[in-house]
């Protein structure tokens, strides 16, 4: 049994991390020892706590409480558990590509990227750990603040009003919206922590819970839900690894698991079923999905097409939440986790291309999978993933997440996602064809070989676990199947 | 009688004698480092006082051992505490932070009446928070004001002249109409101390004296508390002032103003005068809430950092006007939190500007282009504070912004209103904040220089003490809560 004294730990860790990294910033082989001993040791440190969490421990840990009732505090439940153990061990493997990426690219400011990184994970395991609303939106404001720098990485004039746009839309909407919505839920229930059941049924009814539901939704811009998902593209601007762990997986991540945490544990699953003010949500998350996946087939640039994917995979997570069943729910989890896994496979291609070939355009993709084979490949599972097609992670959540829908004869969630399945494969299937059987594009520079070893080690690591999670998922499937024990099938 | 007893005198003495013994000193390092001294050591006997506040009370201090209402009364109660903290916290604060600054700013022959008059601004606005009568405030309040006029005009930026001249008319004007309206009320009850009044003015209600007497004190306050739209001698004094003297005043003076606003009119007028709560919310809260908005949107279009936090000051001014207009305990709580909360905040910011003025000798946001960089630390904290400013939880700005919220939520009808307009408000304060701070980190400097230029250590660590306790008190705020309850049970001790 562990103690619960050590779950601060799991914040702390980065964050001395972020500290060490600073110190020894003139040595860069100590400085990215460093960073690797760090992630390692948290990843460590958070799967420690898989078994016991699995078996139906809840560990709590408050760590100071400003004002009566509001307190800052920690704990672990199955969704938390699952987000920190991906965002932990990813860390691992997207800091080995750091290293391969930093430096074949000859980035500045290398020390302060570091840095930032240690602080955004920090913030993100916060996320992942808040027992409360108050604690998440601290960690949450956090994650935005640290990533800033990552964003305006490279400091020219366009870099910094695209990071203006990523800054403004997420502070914006959290101030203007996810604050308010906090309060509200505050001063209506006396209570803002994470309850199993939620905590809102009896307090409020009717249009109100609709609108709350709205202001969480939007308020919780990392989400990016349409329209505020205007953020992440203008944060393509960062160097890849930032685009692959954290637009892909810590951040986006944050963003769809604090929606689905609130839904579970602040709304209440059933109670949210049987209130219509809250049925726009499906909606909602369908418009994006469809929309997203239109608009990414018109994009040239491989980078802005990966993230209007994401903003069509992360509307996924909350289609399935809203689905209401517990299948759904299941799926929406695993989602979390099968796309994180397919994502950053298709950034770390995308960042691997970049460095070996300098492309950042699709059509200058034809016929690069002869020379960048490895890379190639990864991108091919990785894309199939999207897709959802077997044997890929992709296909487990879609399995689950349509089973959800069939469950609760949702049909416009059953012919969103055939729909989006359809527009997926109408965009990803010809990049891959072009890429490996195509002849290069005429005036393309074709002398170029793989992107450095770090960088392939990465990609090869993440695209074997997309297809490894097909076929081994069971420890989560128990885990996330706690999530909805209570609930009637 | 023990020495202890004799704290709340000894708070206003102590400045108030060594300022004359300061002026003595023939050297300007000699005189700042008494003056620092009587500061910090007034700061100590605040702490005193704050310790016995919430331990045993203060119990009333009769000078000369006249008895009140015929002497005069000193009273120290949980909201006089924190205003005596920020005071003399802010004061130890200035000095300790600007003695590299000040010794550029202030010629050395006149360092010394320098000091001096700095300690006597010092020792009046104690004075302020700590008399039990309606004149001793009022004379106090000259004793300072005119201090101030002499701290904010002794710089070499001779703007500072003019900015000086129109805060002294403002001043003056402000002071007078609290003077009448004080006159009004000794005229019709006989008493100038606070509690007798109280007691008295139950005869006397509803007489048009008294209403107008209401009406001069409160906006002759007003004015002395840059109560939007009362606020036009602040931007230029704290502007053309000293930096040294900005971090001073920018975290006390207007509060002070705030405290006697509150002093009377809920320990006078509110359980008296019959409808005077009602009168006055209509009066300052919509001028609270254009402060919020305007001063906000204005600070946003400013090209210089002191006159930009200039203005935030006169929009958060506004949000304590807000929350003491609300008439209601959530909203006293929240006005005396905020009093506390921004000081903190604005005395870290304005010190950090006397850093970034020390190096680059401007405090044009574009000539301070790229000081992120050369100043990483100084930066950092004014980062920190920054946050606390806009009101980011783990912050202490967080906690009085969430008093405020709670307390606008619970009026009727004007709930949900007034917090849109608290939002946007703080979304405002993340431009202005934001627009300075992406200039200082991704600017290019006007002469294209970029190695590091730090202020000295000593600086430094006082700056990250002031940046960490905007932290500190944002994740363990029990002890300006516990006085700000205090404070509220005594302005409303005869209506709970």
């Amino acid at each position: 049994m562990l103690s619960t004294s050590t779950l601060p730990l799991i914040l702390t860790l980065p964050l001395l991390g972020a500290i060490a990294i600073a110190c020894v910033g003139r040595w860069p082989n100590l400085r990215e020892t460093i960073s690797l001993l760090t992630a390692i040791t948290l990843a460590v440190l958070v799967f420690s706590w898989f078994p016991e969490v699995s078996d139906g421990a809840r560990p709590r840990f408050v760590l100071s409480e400003p004002l009566p009732g509001l307190t800052l505090a920690l704990s672990l439940e199955p969704l938390g558990m699952m987000f920190a153990c991906i965002a932990s061990f990813l860390w691992i493997i997207n800091t080995i590509y750091s290293i391969g990426y930093m430096r074949g690219n000859d980035e500045k400011h290398q020390t302060r990227f570091y840095i930032c990184f240690a602080l955004a994970i920090a913030a993100a395991m916060g996320i992942a750990l808040a027992d409360n609303l108050f604690t998440l939106f601290l960690f949450y404001e956090l994650l935005t603040l640290s990533t800033y720098p990552l964003v305006a990485h490279k400091g020219d004039a366009k870099t910094i009003a695209s990071a203006r746009v990523y800054l403004g839309v997420l502070l914006a909407t959290s101030i203007g919206l996810l604050l308010p919505a906090i309060i509200w839920t505050w001063v209506a229930t006396g209570s803002t922590t994470f309850t199993l059941g939620g905590i809102i049924e009896g307090k409020l009814a009717g249009p109100a819970v609709g609108l709350l539901l709205g202001l969480f939704v939007f308020g919780i811009g990392k989400a990016a839900v349409m329209p505020v998902h205007r953020w992440l593209p203008a944060a393509m601007v960062a160097p890849t690894p930032v685009s692959a762990l954290l637009h892909a997986v810590a951040v986006v991540k944050a963003g769809v698991f604090s929606i689905t945490k609130i839904i579970i544990y602040i709304f209440g699953v059933d109670f949210l079923f049987n209130e219509p003010s809250a049925q726009w949500l499906q909606f909602a998350a369908a418009f994006t999905i469809l929309t997203a996946s239109i608009i990414a087939l018109y994009q040239t640039n491989l980078k802005r097409m990966l993230a209007y994917s994401t903003i069509g995979q992360l509307s996924y997570v909350i289609m399935a939440t809203v689905i209401l069943k517990p299948l759904a729910e299941v799926g929406a989890a695993v989602h979390i986790a099968a796309h994180a896994f397919g994502k950053i496979t298709l950034f770390f291609a995308a960042g691997a291309i970049y460095t070996a070939a300098h492309k950042t355009e699709l059509w200058q993709l034809a016929g690069i999978g002869r020379r960048m084979p490895i890379t190639m490949a990864a991108f091919t599972i990785g894309a199939l993933s999207m897709i959802g097609v077997p044997p890929t992670a992709g296909f487990v959540s879609k399995w689950f997440i349509l089973a959800g829908a069939f469950q609760a004869e949702n049909y416009i969630a059953i012919f969103t996602i055939i729909g989006s399945t359809v527009l997926n494969a109408m965009y990803f299937l010809p990049i891959i064809y072009f890429a490996w059987l195509a002849p290069p594009a005429d005036g393309v520079d074709m002398n170029h070989g793989e992107a450095p070893k770090a960088i392939l080690l990465a990609l090869s690591v993440t695209a074997a676990l997309t297809i490894v999670f097909f076929f081994f998922n069971q420890p989560l499937l128990d885990l996330e199947s706690q999530l909805v024990e209570s609930l009637p099938l | 009688m023990n020495l202890a007893d004799h704290l709340p005198a000894l708070q206003v003495a102590l400045p108030l004698l060594t300022a004359p013994l300061v002026i003595l000193l023939r050297n300007g390092f000699l005189a700042w480092l008494a003056a620092l001294v009587a500061s910090g050591v007034s700061l100590g006997l605040a702490i005193l006082l704050t310790q016995a506040v919430l331990g045993p009370g203060v119990p009333e201090y009769a000078v000369g051992g006249w008895q009140p209402p015929f002497g005069i009364s000193l009273n120290v109660d949980g909201l006089s505490a924190l205003v005596l903290l920020l005071v003399t916290g802010a004061s130890t604060l200035g000095l300790a932070g600007g003695r590299l600054s000040l010794r550029r700013d202030i010629d050395n022959r006149r360092a010394p009446m320098f000091y001096g008059a700095w300690l006597i601004a010092l020792a009046g606005l104690c004075g302020i928070a700590v008399a039990g009568d309606a004149f001793n405030v009022f004379v106090f309040m000259e004793i300072s004001s005119l201090a101030t006029y002499i701290l904010i005009a002794a710089g070499r930026d001779r703007r500072a002249l003019s900015a000086v001249f129109k805060y002294l008319i403002i001043g003056t004007i402000g002071a007078t109409f609290y003077l009448i309206g004080v006159g009004f009320i000794y005229m019709m009850t006989g008493t100038l101390n606070f509690a007798d009044m109280a007691l008295r003015l139950g005869d006397v209600i509803e007489t048009r004296p008294i209403i107008i007497a209401a009406g001069f004190i409160t906006i002759g306050l007003a004015l002395k508390a840059a109560v939007f739209p009362l606020h036009i001698w602040l931007p230029r004094a704290y502007t053309y002032a000293p930096n040294a003297v900005t971090v001073f005043i920018a975290a006390c003076s207007t509060k002070v103003s705030i405290y006697v606003l509150l002093r009377f009119n809920y320990g006078v007028f509110h359980g008296n005068l019959l409808g005077h709560s009602d009168l006055f919310s209509v009066f300052i809260v919509p001028l609270a809430l254009s402060g919020i908005l305007l001063a906000s949107a204005i600070a946003i279009y400013q090209g210089n950092i002191k006159k930009l936090l200039a203005f935030s000051s006169v929009a958060q001014i506004g949000y304590i006007a807000l929350a003491a207009g609300l008439a209601t305990q959530a909203g006293l709580m929240a006005a005396q939190l905020h009093m506390f909360n921004h000081a903190l905040a604005k005395g870290t910011l304005f010190l950090c500007v006397v850093a970034f003025v020390l190096t680059s000798r401007s405090a044009n946001i574009t000539k301070l282009a790229g000081i992120g960089r050369r100043m990483p630390w100084t930066m950092g904290a004014f980062v920190i504070a920054g946050l606390s400013l806009i009101g980011v939880p783990g912050t202490a700005g967080f906690i009085s912004k969430w008093y405020l919220v709670v307390a606008v939520m619970g009026v009727p009808g004007w709930g949900v209103p007034l917090v849109i307009a608290i939002i946007i408000s703080s979304l405002m304060a993340v431009v202005y904040l934001w627009k300075f701070v992406e200039t200082a980190y991704y600017g290019t400097p006007p002469d294209g220089d970029v190695s590091a230029m730090e202020v000295p250590l000593p600086l430094r660590v006082l700056i990250w003490f002031a940046a960490l306790a905007n932290i500190y008190f944002g994740l363990a705020p029990r002890l300006p809560i516990a006085l700000a309850e205090s404070g509220t049970s005594t302005l409303l001790g005869g209506l709970l």
